[in-house]
C-alpha cells in the first residue's frame, strides 16, 4: 500500500494585516479593498522558500528515524537558486543520507503535487521508500497589485511510504495547459497576471472540473464521495460554482486559508491536504487538485495508522504561533523591495567558501556534532580533539545530530550595532541539550523572551544574504520557546 | 625550573601618541610621533636599538602585514622587526618579545611598538572582519564586540544572582570613574565627566551594554625600549629603575566556548594568566600588594568581571568593591588612573603598551598631582583581547625597587 505516511507544516510567524497594505498602498489602487480581508503570512527576513520548506520537512519527521528518508523533492516556484539543488538544502538539513534520490520541481504552481506524485511513483515502482517531499512559496506581488494582497508564505512537507501508510494513494489525473494565467521571466522578482476574470472562468472554472472529473472517471469514484474536497482558488464565485457543480457540501470543501495565510503557490493545496490530515477520520476519502501550468488531482483514503501517527505541529499549531507585523515597511525591506540602509557595517563583504562550505557540510547544513566516545561529552561544532579539560582524547569521536536536541539559553544579548534587516541583532550562547555550547543568533523573538535558562530549539534559516554574487546562505538560528503551561 | 622573566629588564624609555580620532595622522605620523618621545626619553640614539616587535591587530585597514612599515616609517637601520598579532594583548605581546629579546642576551636595547590606525573605517565600533576565521562567516552569530562581551553581564547576573540593576550599577561606576580620570589627561581621546545618571540613561548599544558601557575607538600608537638593569645604569646612572617583574598570557582552550563547565561571569584566561604574574612576581597577596592596575575595560562588565578574575575582588563581590570606591583613583588601588580603555582610548594594539606607558610614568612620578598614585610598589596592566568565550589575556606586573 502506497501513500502518505506523515505530513508537517510551517506558516512564519509574521502576519501582516492586508489593511495595512491597503492603507498605505490603496490610494493607488482602490478596487484593491475587495482583497484587503484579513491577513497575510509573511516570512520573517531571515526565512524563505527553502528554510519554510525545511520547517514542514521537521515538523514532518517528527517521530520517525530521519536514516530512513530515502528521497527529497523540493517544490517551489522561489528557489533561492537557478542552479543549485535546493533540495539537498533540506536534505542536508535533515541530516538525510546522501545516498537518496534529490530533485527541485519547480515552473507551475502545480510544482507541489507534481513532486507528490513523483514520490508516489516511485515509491509505487519501489525505486525509493520514505521520501520527503516539501513544498514551500515565497512569491512577490509589486506594491499595490493584487497579488500582494492575495498571496502568503508557507510549506508543507509529506512523506511518501509503502508502509504504516495514513493516507493511501489510491489514483490521480493529470493536465498541463500552457495557460499563462501568472508568470514570472527567468529574471523578474514580481509576479505578473493577466485578467483575473479569465484567471477564474477559464483558469479555475474550466481546469479544476475538467481534473476532477477525470480523476473520478479514471478511479470509478464520484464526486461527492470525497470526506475532504482540496483544491485552490481564491476566487469565491469561481469556488461557489465548482461547489455546486459537484454537489459538494460545503462543510467538506477545505479552507484556503486565504485569510490567514494567503496563496502559498506551489504549497497551497499541500498546505490544505496537511490542514485536512489534522482532522482526518479513517476512511476519509480525499479529494486534492494542484492547480496552475494544469492541475493534478489526487485521490486518498485515510487509514487507521492516522491514529497512531506522533503527534506534530501542523499547520494549525503554526497558525496559532503569530506575531503582528505592523509596519508594512518592514515587510518591503526584509523582502529586499526597497532599498534600506544597514549602514556601512553592513555593506561589509561576505565571502562565502565553497570548498570550506562542502568540507563542512553536514556540520553547517545538518548541525552535525561530535560525541566524544570516551567521556561522552558532546560537542559543537565537531572537534578532533575532545573539549572535555579532563579528557583531551584524540581522534575519538563519532557523529551526532543536534538540530533537533534543542537547549537552554547561557546567556544573551540584542545588540544595535551589529547590521541586520531586523534589529536588533539577538543572539547568545546556548547549552545543547545533551553537550555542548555554541554562540547563535536568536530568531522570531523579541528581547522580552530571551532569558537565562530558558529553552530554545533551532532552526534552520538564511545566515546571510551576498547581493553581490546573489548568494543565499543558511545556517541554524536559535528559537526560544514558550514554556508551555501545565 | 623556569626563571621567568622578574628583574631582568627594565625599561628605559617610553612614547606615547594622544589618543583619539586622529583624522589628520598616517600611521606613520602617528609611529614618528610616539618614537620621538620614546627615543628621547631612552636617551639614546636610533642606532642603538637592535631589535624590535611590532603589534598591530587589524591589518588590513591598517599598516598592512609584516613588519616592513616600522622599518621604513622609522627609517630603522636594517635590523629585525617582528610583527606580533594576537588581538588585544598585541601591545603587551611586542613588549614581551622585546624583553625577552633582551633577557635572552640576543640583544642589549630593543624595541617594542604596538599601533593601531581605526578611524579609516567609516563607521562606528571595531571594523566587521571575521576575526575568528573564515568559518565564523559560515555559522558565527551576527555579532560584535560589544554584544559578545554583554553576554558577561547576562551570565554574570545569574551566576551570582545579582540583580541586573546592581549590575548596572556598578558597571556605571566604572565607566564614570575612567570619565573622572580621562578627564584630567591630556592625551585621553574623551576627556569630558560624565554624570552617573547620564550614564545610566544612555542609549542601549547590546544589552544591558548603554553608550557608556562601551570603550572609544581610536588611533594611536605607544612604544617602549627596554634594556637590562646593567645597562641602564651606564645610560641613565641616576635614574629610578623600572623593572619588568612578570609577563604572562594565557590563550582560550575551547573551554569556555564549546564545553559547559565555565561560569561565563568571567574569563579563566584572565584568572590563569594572572596567578601564573603573581607568582613571577613573587606577589603572595595581590590585594594587597598592588598598587595600580591598568586593566582591558572595552566594556564597562569586562572591568567588572577582571576585578574578580585578577583575584583582587571575591567571586560576586567586584560590584561592592566598585561601589565602594576601591578602585578609583584615591581607592585603595586605583585602577584606569589614565582614563582606561574608556577614556583614554582604544587603538588595539597600542593599548597594551599605553598601559604600560601610564605606570612607567607613574613610577617615575611624571604626572602632576591630581593624578597621581602615590609610591606606588607594584603595577598591573591587563589586556583581554578576542571575545569573553574565546580570547588571549596579557598580563604585565611592573614595579620600581
Amino acid at each position: 500500500m502506497v501513500g502518505i505516511r506523515s505530513y508537517g507544516g510551517y506558516v512564519p510567524r509574521f502576519r501582516l494585516n492586508k489593511m495595512i497594505i491597503f492603507g498605505a498602498m490603496g490610494w493607488l489602487n482602490p478596487a484593491n479593498i475587495m482583497n484587503a480581508q484579513g491577513e497575510k503570512a509573511v516570512a520573517n527576513f531571515d526565512e524563505d522558500s527553502v528554510t519554510m520548506a525545511t520547517a514542514a520537512a521537521i515538523d514532518c519527521v517528527t517521530g520517525f528515524d530521519r536514516a530512513d528518508i530515502g528521497g527529497v523533492y523540493f517544490a517551489s516556484t522561489t528557489a533561492s537558486y537557478r542552479e543549485r539543488l535546493c533540495a539537498n538544502l533540506v536534505a542536508g538539513a535533515l541530516a538525510a543520507d546522501e545516498g537518496i534520490r534529490t530533485a527541485d520541481f519547480a515552473g507551475g504552481l502545480k510544482a507541489g503535487t507534481t513532486a507528490l506524485l513523483a514520490a508516489l511513483d516511485a515509491v509505487g515502482a519501489g525505486n525509493a521508500n520514505d521520501v520527503v517531499v516539501s513544498a514551500s512559496d515565497c512569491r512577490l506581488g509589486k506594491m499595490a497589485s493584487v497579488q500582494e494582497l492575495m498571496f502568503g508564505d508557507g510549506a508543507a512537507a509529506f512523506m511518501v511510504s509503502d508502509k504504516d501508510v495514513i493516507a493511501e494513494f489510491k489514483g490521480s489525473y493529470s493536465t498541463g495547459h500552457d495557460f499563462v494565467d501568472h508568470f514570472r521571466g527567468a529574471e523578474a522578482k514580481y509576479d505578473r497576471q493577466w485578467e483575473e476574470r479569465w484567471i477564474r472562468d477559464v483558469g479555475f472554472g474550466q481546469f479544476v472540473p475538467e481534473a476532477i472529473n477525470g480523476l473520478c472517471e479514471k478511479c470509478g469514484v464520484a464526486p461527492t464521495d470525497f470526506a475532504k474536497i482540496i483544491y485552490p482558488c481564491y476566487y469565491g464565485g469561481a469556488r461557489k460554482k465548482i461547489n455546486k457543480t459537484f454537489a459538494f457540501e460545503p462543510e467538506k470543501v477545505q479552507d484556503n486559508m486565504q485569510a490567514a495565510i494567503g496563496d502559498t503557490g506551489s504549497a497551497q493545496s499541500l498546505m490544505m491536504l496537511a490542514s485536512a490530515l489534522e482532522e482526518a477520520k479513517p476512511g476519509d476519502k480525499m479529494l486534492v487538485v494542484g492547480y496552475g501550468s494544469g492541475c493534478d488531482a489526487l485521490f486518498f483514503e485515510v487509514t487507521d495508522n492516522i491514529t497512531r501517527l506522533t503527534p506534530r505541529r501542523g499547520i494549525s499549531g503554526s497558525l496559532a504561533k503569530r506575531t503582528d507585523l505592523d509596519n508594512y515597511l518592514k515587510y518591503l525591506t526584509w523582502r529586499r523591495m526597497v532599498p534600506a540602509d544597514t549602514g556601512l557595517r553592513g555593506e561589509e563583504q561576505k565571502w562565502t567558501r565553497w570548498t570550506l562550505q562542502w568540507r563542512n557540510h553536514k556540520m553547517i547544513l545538518g548541525m552535525e556534532a561530535s560525541k566524544c566516545k570516551k567521556c561522552g561529552t558532546q560537542q559543537y561544532p565537531p572537534q578532533r580533539i575532545c573539549v572535555n579539560p579532563e579528557c583531551g582524547a584524540i581522534d575519538e569521536m563519532e557523529p551526532v545530530v543536534v538540530s533537533d536536541k534543542g537547549g537552554k539559553i547561557f546567556s544573551f544579548t540584542s545588540d544595535m550595532l551589529a547590521a541586520s534587516l531586523n534589529p536588533p541583532a539577538m543572539y547568545g550562547t546556548v547549552d545543547i541539550n545533551d553537550g555542548g555550547r555554541y554562540v547563535f543568533d536568536f530568531t522570531d523573538c523579541s528581547i522580552d523572551d530571551l532569558a537565562v535558562g530558558k529553552p530554545v530549539e533551532f532552526s534552520f534559516r538564511i545566515k546571510y544574504y551576498d547581493a553581490m554574487r546573489d548568494i543565499t546562505n543558511y545556517f541554524w538560528k536559535a528559537v526560544p520557546v514558550a514554556e508551555e503551561a501545565e | 625550573m623556569a626563571e621567568g622573566i622578574r628583574d631582568k629588564v627594565v625599561i628605559l624609555g617610553m612614547g606615547c601618541t594622544r589618543f583619539g580620532e586622529r583624522w589628520d595622522s598616517n600611521p606613520d605620523d602617528l609611529a614618528v610621533e610616539a618614537f620621538i618621545e620614546c627615543l628621547e626619553d631612552a636617551q639614546i640614539e636610533k642606532k642603538d636599538i637592535q631589535a624590535s616587535w611590532l603589534g598591530s591587530h587589524i591589518d588590513e585597514i591598517n599598516i598592512g602585514k609584516g613588519g616592513n612599515f616600522l622599518g621604513l616609517a622609522l627609517k630603522l637601520p636594517l635590523i629585525p622587526v617582528t610583527r606580533v598579532e594576537n588581538f588585544c594583548a598585541s601591545g603587551t605581546e611586542s613588549f614581551r618579545g622585546a624583553c625577552y629579546g633582551v633577557a635572552s642576551g640576543a640583544y642589549d636595547i630593543a624595541l617594542a611598538f604596538g599601533i593601531e590606525k581605526l578611524k579609516d573605517t567609516g563607521y562606528g565600533g571595531l571594523p566587521d572582519s571575521p576575526a575568528f576565521g573564515q568559518m565564523q562567516v559560515a555559522i558565527g552569530p551576527n555579532a560584535t564586540a560589544p554584544g559578545m562581551f554583554a553576554q558577561l553581564a547576562t551570565a554574570y547576573s545569574a551566576r551570582y544572582d545579582v540583580p541586573m540593576e546592581r549590575v548596572k550599577e556598578a558597571m556605571a561606576h566604572v565607566s564614570w570613574k575612567s570619565h573622572q580620570n580621562g578627564a584630567k589627561n591630556p592625551r585621553a581621546h574623551l576627556r569630558k565627566p560624565i554624570p552617573i545618571e547620564q550614564i545610566m540613561g544612555a542609549p542601549m548599544i547590546a544589552y544591558p551594554l548603554g553608550l557608556f558601557d562601551c570603550c572609544g575607538v581610536s588611533d594611536g600608537a605607544a612604544c617602549a625600549i627596554v634594556t637590562t638593569p646593567e645597562i641602564m645604569k651606564k645610560i641613565k646612572p641616576n635614574d629610578d629603575q623600572v623593572k619588568v617583574k612578570a609577563l604572562q598570557i594565557s590563550v582560550s582552550s575551547g573551554e569556555e566556548a564549546l564545553y559547559t563547565d565555565w561560569d561565563g561571569a568571567g574569563m579563566l584566561t584572565t584568572r590563569k594568566a594572572s596567578s601564573m604574574a603573581y607568582e613571577e612576581a613573587g606577589i603572595k597577596n595581590p590585594r594587597g600588594e598592588i598598587s595600580m592596575m591598568e586593566v582591558h575595560d572595552c566594556f564597562s562588565i569586562t572591568e567588572l568581571a577582571t576585578m574578580e578574575d585578577l583575584h583582587i575582588s571575591e567571586p560576586g563581590k567586584g560590584p561592592d568593591d566598585v561601589l565602594d570606591g576601591f578602585y578609583d583613583l584615591d581607592g585603595q588601588i586605583p585602577c584606569q588612573p589614565d582614563g582606561g580603555l574608556k577614556c583614554f582610548g582604544h587603538p588595539i594594539a597600542a593599548s597594551g603598551l599605553r598601559m604600560i606607558y601610564e605606570m612607567y610614568s607613574q613610577f617615575l612620578g611624571r604626572w602632576p598631582e591630581e593624578r597621581a598614585v602615590k609610591d606606588p610598589k607594584f603595577g598591573l596592566t591587563h589586556n583581554l583581547g578576542g571575545v569573553p568565550n574565546q580570547n588571549v589575556c596579557s598580563i604585565a606586573i611592573l614595579g620600581r625597587d
